[in-house]
Formats: structure tokens, sequence, C-alpha cells
């Protein structure tokens, strides 16, 4: 059979850097290809190239698509073929209704004269196809990420898509939405969609790939098929890093000691709907030298959780008592949770966690800065110093501290965010997704850095959805389900199946 | 060696490609003076011109400062200029129709200010109205409150204490006698030997200050200008200042307002650049969101920057009613275009969180010798307000295309 794609030797150098170098790529009709790497791999940049981002004639080797040579010239070109990108950041209009985003730009209309009609039925056919039951004069900013993200799709499929590609679209889903996802990428490939996925979670590229193409710096380093039963979680992370990783988490000496942090009878309704309670009677303690998980599901009330406790960032007729090493603690404003030796990362670091367009240097200091000034007066010497300490300590990959942060990867944005919050040096840090959509090796060393501090005597409380992430972490994890503890479970009693039938038989 | 020569050259082009926006400022203000200077026959850089020139924009630049600090922590000021003309307008109806005493009448006008400051930086702050609705009420409340206050007449003139505060001049602290020599060199009728004194006295601090930067940089090993660029920089600084002041000197030596403008200008940029609370107004203007997750209380700060600013829009009411030594109901008209204006060709960003206070100093100067200049070549007001806005689109636009070069 011939392949629907074939990109051979594609190679495309930027100033100074050579982002693909000779990249294969094999993509047969009618299959899911899952497309693996770390974050700076490349794989963008490839799908770029194919899509027409990056013209013809910008980039060595050849395409061939659809069985002919293709030399797209943008991507409206390429979308005439057939050629859908969905993105990470969805690109749909909030305040528009999913009909009117479904036909931006292609809208059935004659003369310029929009059909209200035809555009409502199609509508709704293709909701039903991608398995949406919302009405079409809905506005996207009603439907939550994982519905949105279903949109996305169903536009795609407007545009009478050949090749469909998704660039991490569960990166922002809850459990049950990404299985919803990939269930209708399965249900599409039956309809003849060929797809390409690209993804960090590899047990949902297992679920779902025929075939799997690994890239690293810039290189095709491999490719598996599901059809000789090869793919595995393992080989395909040692392709991602090029060495094995025997243990995704590192190991770390557990032996929590006093309490540090007890949180009682913690109430918070919903800052807009009064009469919605968000937080019911959560009582939770994290020890020294301990590592706490809280799972649950997408609007559980973890996030909430935590930003209740950080200065009531979040929500309102806030009740309950805090306290650290067994003295009550005001948490009432985020300084005075921040002088009580609370620490909050943030879920969202680029919109609540770092000032984007400042400098590594500004970036750390932010949240104490009387540690670097006198009668406030900054010292930028000592401030450019205690930068430098952190970039050495968390292995920071920048040339200097001057560079502005938004040109950094996830994971060194990460570790900004985390030096920040230990410079302001907290007893109790509460991490929320502290991994979200950073790679594999980054990954690695953030759980390091989590490793250490439990080391140095702080207490940390993990908020995280990816559930294999919290086992191989946690001293302890609270199991949370619609703003309550539904239990509570020891790293050895914990797994998958416990968690889940916790949260289920709530 | 003639390796280690290249990197260094290497370096110069990449840190002057880096610091362009400034210095391209500098070297703009520079060009825009010596054209001036050539097409006005010389009368730019006159000693009684230089003079006027300070006289005409210490107001502006008195504002921009406030300006600045407004519009890096995301918001916009419209007001000002109504604010300007109605602390005007107050100052007169107090001392010339209820007779208050000048001192008094200041500090109730500063006053003022601050209420006027805190009313709308509340509602900005604490309601989250967007502070271009809050202050476009203002502008339209404070015009028609000093037509109300002057009852559509101009109010004045004012008494001579009043009008030192724009129109006076430092005495010497030499007299005459000892200063007649130095007259005698410049050849002028009289030598201000304070204004010269002060000018190489700022000259030697300017340079002492920098010098002082560098060898901590070295000591911390942070790689800092390159050595030429600082001597080309601190020289040219340092010449137009020693001109400048020889300048004032030969005539009437240092307004009072140049005075309060350097003082104030050195307190804001060490206040924006080197304080905790400057580097949290840029947080603020960078990502509201992150600098409040940190602790930061930005809502108490958003309110104190239009604190700030109706202060300053209060003082430089007060400095533009004694130059005109009268106040009027047209008093301040559309100056806040001037003002915001001068903070963008400083090149502060319209979305927050970047801009400095020289820059916005620069911005102002620029403008005000464009207005000067162009009244002396006798430019029509028509053409004038044409240059001066393609003159801000340009310096816009120099800063968005570097920016998308950079990327």
């Amino acid at each position: 059979m011939t392949p629907l794609l074939e990109m051979r030797a594609i190679t495309k150098t930027f100033p100074g850097v050579k982002a693909l170098d000779q990249v294969n790529l094999q993509v047969a009709e009618g299959e899911i290809h899952a497309i693996c790497g770390e974050n700076g791999a490349g794989k963008s940049t490839l799908m770029k190239v194919l899509s027409g981002v990056y013209p013809a004639g910008s980039y060595d080797g050849e395409i061939h698509y659809d069985g002919a040579l293709a030399q797209f010239r943008d991507i409206s070109d390429s979308e005439a073929r057939g050629i859908i990108i969905i993105h990470q950041e969805l690109a749909l209009v909030p305040l528009l209704s999913i009909a009117e985003n479904l036909f931006l730009g292609n809208e059935r209309a004659a003369k310029g004269v929009i059909d209200w009609r035809e555009t409502f039925q199609r509508t709704e056919a293709l909701l039903k196809k991608v398995g949406l039951k919302e009405a079409p004069a809905t506005r996207i900013e009603q439907l939550g990420v994982g519905k949105q993200q279903l949109v996305e799709i169903a536009k795609a499929l407007s545009k009478e898509v050949k090749l469909l590609i998704l660039d991490e679209p569960t990166a922002a889903l809850s459990e049950a939405d990404s299985q919803a996802l990939l269930d209708l990428m399965l249900e599409l490939k039956t309809q003849g969609v060929t797809q390409i996925i690209i993804s960090h979670k590899l047990n949902e590229v297992r679920r779902v790939a025929d075939t799997v193409t690994v890239i690293r710096d810039g290189t095709s380093v491999s490719t598996m098929t599901a059809a000789s039963g090869d793919i595995t979680e393992d080989r395909i992370v040692r392709d991602m890093v090029g060495r094995d990783m025997s243990d995704r988490y590192p190991a770390r000496a557990r032996n929590p000691g006093e309490t540090l942090l007890d949180v009682k009878n913690w109430n918070v309704w919903h800052p807009e709907h009064a009469e919605r309670q968000v937080i019911r009677d959560v009582n939770f303690h994290v020890r020294k030298g301990e590592v706490v998980g809280i799972a649950g599901l997408m609007g559980a009330g973890r996030t909430e959780l935590a930003m209740s406790i950080f200065g009531r960032s979040y929500g309102r007729n806030i009740s309950g008592s805090v306290s650290l090493k067994g003295q009550p603690i005001d948490v009432s404003e985020i300084d005075r949770a921040i002088d009580a030796g609370l620490a909050y990362v943030t879920e969202d670091r680029k919109s609540l966690g770092l000032v984007l367009d400042e400098d590594i240097q500004t970036n750390i200091t932010l949240a104490n800065l009387p540690g670097v000034a006198k009668a406030g007066v900054i010292n930028e010497r000592e401030e450019t110093q205690v930068a430098e300490k952190y970039r050495g300590a968390m292995n920071i990959r920048t040339p200097s501290v001057f560079q502005k942060v938004v040109n950094l990867s996830g994971g060194n944005q990460q570790k900004v965010v985390l030096s920040k919050w230990l410079f302001a040096q907290p007893e109790v840090l509460i991490l929320d997704e502290p991994t979200r959509g950073i790679d594999v090796g980054a990954k690695f060393e953030i759980y390091g850095i989590i490793n250490d501090l439990a080391a140095q005597g702080k207490g940390v409380v993990m908020i995280s959805s990816e559930m294999p992430e919290l086992l191989g972490m946690c001293d302890r994890i609270y199991v949370m389900n619609e703003g309550a503890l539904v239990g509570e479970l020891t790293a050895e009693d914990a797994s998958q199946e416990r968690i889940m039938s916790l949260i289920v038989t709530d | 060696m003639d390796h280690a020569q290249g990197a260094q050259a290497k370096g110069m082009a990449y840190y002057f490609k880096h610091h362009l926006r400034e210095y391209g400022l500098l070297i703009a203000l520079i060009a825009i003076m010596l054209f001036f200077q050539v097409v006005t026959d010389g009368t730019l850089l006159k000693s009684v011109n230089i003079t006027n020139l300070f006289l005409q924009n210490s107001y502006i630049i008195i504002m921009a400062l406030g300006m600045l600090v407004v519009i890096v922590s995301g918001n916009i000021d419209l007001s000002v200029g109504s604010v300007m003309g109605f602390i005007g307008a107050f100052a007169a109806v107090m001392i010339v129709e209820l007779g208050q005493p000048v001192w008094i009448t200041i500090i109730a006008s500063l006053g003022m200010g601050v209420v006027i400051g805190a009313a709308q930086g509340y509602f900005v702050a604490y309601w989250k109205i967007p502070s271009f609705i809050v202050t476009l009420a203002g502008m339209l409340v404070f015009r028609g409150a000093s037509l109300w206050l002057l009852e559509g007449q101009s109010v004045g003139p004012f008494p001579r204490e009043f009008q030192s505060l724009s129109t006076g001049f430092v005495g010497d602290i030499l007299p005459k006698a000892a200063t007649s020599g130095l007259a005698e060199l410049a050849g002028s009728r009289n030598f201000n030997a304070l204004a010269m004194g002060l000018g190489i006295i700022a000259v030697a601090v300017i340079v002492y200050m920098g010098l002082r930067d560098r060898a901590r940089n070295a000591q911390y090993g942070i790689e800092g200008e390159p050595k030429s660029f600082f001597i080309v920089r601190n020289v040219v600084i340092a010449l137009a200042l020693l001109f400048v002041s020889f300048k004032l000197a030969t005539f009437r030596g240092l307004p009072n307002v140049l005075i309060s403008m350097v003082v104030l200008t050195v307190v804001y940029a060490f206040l924006t650049a080197n304080t905790t609370i400057g580097r949290r107004i840029y947080a603020l203007g960078g990502n509201e969101k992150a600098a409040k997750l940190s602790g930061i209380k930005t809502e108490r700060l958003t309110f104190l920057a239009f604190v700030n600013m109706g202060l300053l829009a209060a003082l430089a009411g007060l400095i533009f009613a004694a130059r005109l030594n009268t106040a009027t109901p047209k008093a301040g008209f559309a100056v806040e275009l001037d003002v915001i204006a001068a903070v963008f060709i400083g090149g502060a960003s319209m979305s927050g969180g970047s801009g400095k206070v020289i820059g916005a100093v620069v911005g102002a100067f620029i403008m005000g010798v464009m207005n000067n200049g162009m009244s002396i070549v006798g430019i029509g007001i028509d053409y004038q307000q044409m240059i001066k806005g393609l003159v801000l689109l340009a310096a816009v636009f120099f800063d968005v295309y570097n920016r998308s070069k950079q990327g």
C-alpha cells in the first residue's frame, strides 16, 4: 500500500540552528500515526513544514502527499488538499456560537449573505459526528475545554479532511474528556480519516496509535508499529531521551517528621454563585519531609482548595482553620500566607505564574523582593547572584539570567517558577500540576527537585491529574471528588484502580 | 589578538542592537536639535531659548513622570489635562477671589490633586473599571468643573511669589562683582556661577556613579555596557550638560522650575528602577495575576499610581497657571495627548510592564524641541500637528519593528 504522506529527508534550518535534520516520516492511509519527542525535538517544526507555514523552498527535502509531490505555499494551500491541523491553543472565538465558529472563513453564504438554515443543519450533523449534544447556537465560552476540542474537530470535518493533525489534543483535558476524544479518533479512523497525533501521554499513544515515530534533536530516531507489537512505553521513552530510564521517578528516602501544615474544616463557596459550595469540610495535613498527593478529576475542586488556602485567592465565605507546626497562621491575604510559610505553584504558569516579558532574574525575586532589598531599595547585583544560584541549582538551561522567560521552554519556565517560590523560603509548597506540558526529561528533573525539597524538610502538596505521577512520587494520596476529600491512601495501598473506585463510588 | 578583537567588536554590535531603543532615542533628540539649530539659524540653542524650552515643557515633563508610572502599571490617564486646568482655576479662585495666602493655596491645590487622583484610582483599582473610561469621565468632569469655577472668565493676575513657582530664577551664590570677570570672558552681561557650578557637579556625579556601577558590575562578574559605549555616552551627556549650564549661566541662571523638574526626574528614575515598589509596578503591568499571586497588593499599587498622577497633575497645574499668570477655562486643553505621546515616544508599551522614566523625559523633550523649533521657523499649527502625529507613529513603529526582528 502506498502511504498517504511521505516526508523525505526534511531539513529545516533557522539562523544558527538546525531544527530538523533529515527527518523521514511515512503515514499510511487510514492509520493513526503518533509522533513523540521531547519539547524542542522538532515536532511542531515538522508539522509547520507539512502544513505550509514554512512554505516550499524554505526547507530541504520532499513531501509526497496523496500520490504527488506537494509544494504548499501556505496553510490555505494545504487545507485545500485536506490537511488540517488542530493546535494546542484552540483557535475558536469565545463569544461566537458553535455554528459561527465551525464555518468561520468558510461561511455557508450566497453573495456574502449567510444562509443560517444550512449553517445550522450542517452544524447539527457535524456535532452529531463528534458526539456533542449542544445546540448549534451555544456560545463557545459556555463549553468546557474538552467540548471545545471536539468543536475544533467538527470544524476540521466540515472541511473534508483527509489528514487530521492533532497537536497535544488532551493536554488540557480531564481523564473522561480525554477518553472521549481518543474514542472519537478511533471512530474517525473507521471512517477513513488518516490522523497524526502529537502527544506526551504515552498511555494514550499506545491506546490509539498504529505507528509511532520518535523524533529526537531534530532527527527521526525510530518507528514502531502496533502490528508487530513493538510499541511499548519504555521503548518510546528510551528513544525520546536517548538513554534508558529504568525508573521514571527518582528514589527518595521516606521518613516524614512532625506535622507542618494542618487544614481543618475548610469550606469555600463559589465567588460568583454564592449558593454553590465548592469545597466541603476538607481536613488534611502535611508532615515535614512528606510529599502528599491530591488526586481527582478535573473540576473536583483541587485548584480551588489550594487557592482558597493561599491567601483566599479563590472563593468567598471561606471558613476553617490553617495551622503550621501547631500554631494557627493567618492566610487571609496572599502576602500573609507567603510570610507564614506557604507557597503555591500555579497550574497555569504562563498566565498566572510568570511575567513573561521580564527576565529570569526579575521573576525569581518577585515573591520575595525584600530578600534582595534594603529599606525598599533593590540591590541588583545581589539579585543577580540569587538568580545565578538558582540557575545552577535548578539547572535552568539558558545563557544568562537576563534572558526573558518567554523564550524558555516549558520545563525551564517551570524551574523559574519553582525558583521564585524557593527563594520565598516556604515551609510548605503546594504544587498544582507541576509537570503539565513539559517533556519527559524535564519532568524527571522536576521530580528530583521535589525530592530534594522533601529531603530538606519541606512539606509538599502535589496536585496532579496524572495518576502514575502521584503514585510514583507521593507518600500519601488524598482523593478528592466534588469538593470533598473522599479517601486517603498510603503509598503502599494506592493504585490507579483504588483511586478511581474511590471517586466513582462516592 | 585579532580573534579577541573580533569577539569584542561582535559584542559591541550585539549590545548596540539590543539597546537600539535607548541609544536611538538619544540620537534622535540630538539629531532633531541639530536640525532645528541649523534651520533656525542658531536661535534654538540661544541662552534665552534654552531657558524658554525648560519653562515651556516643564509641566509636560512633570506629568509625563506620573503618566509613565500609570502606563507601566497597565493603565492610562486621559484626565490629566483637565485636572491640570482645574487646579489652576482652583488656585486662582483661592488666591484672587478668596484672598488666601499663597502657601495655603499651594498645599490645598496639591491636596485637591491627591483627592482627584484617589477618586479616579478608587474606581480603577477596586471596582476594576477600565482606566480609559474612568479617566475619560474625569476629563469631562474636570473640564466642566474649571469652566464652572471660573464662570467662563479668565482669573488673574497672581501675586509675584506665586508666579515665581514657574518664572522665578534661583539667585546666584556669588556676588555680581565676583562673577563679572567670568561674564566678560563669556561675553555676556552677567554670569551665574551657581548654574555653571551645579552643571559641573552634576556631570561629576553622573560620571562618578557610572564608574562606580561599572566597578561593582565587574566585581560581581556582570557584563555591562562596552567600555567605548560608556565613554562616548558619558562624553556626549557631559558636553550637553556643560553646554546647557553655560547657556543658562549667561542668561538669568537656573529657573526654579528646572530645579523641581530635575529633582523629580531623579526621584522617579530611582523609584522606578531601584526600589521594590517600582519593581512591583512593572510586575503588575507585565502580568497582574502573576503579580497578585506573588503576594503583591496589586489594587493598592494601581490606586497609588493614580494618586501620584493626581499630585503631579496638580503641581503641573500650579506651574502652568503661574507661567501664564492667569487661569483660563481653556488651560490644559488636549495636554494629556502630549503627555501620553511623550511617554510612548519614550518607549513605554501600551500593554504595560515596560518603559523608563528617562525615556519619557527624552520623549517629552523631543516633542518640546519640535514644538519650539517649528514655531521659530514659522511652521503653521496645522503642519505642526501633522508632523508631531507622524513622529509618534514613527517612534512606536520603530519599537514594534525592532521587537519583531528580535522575535
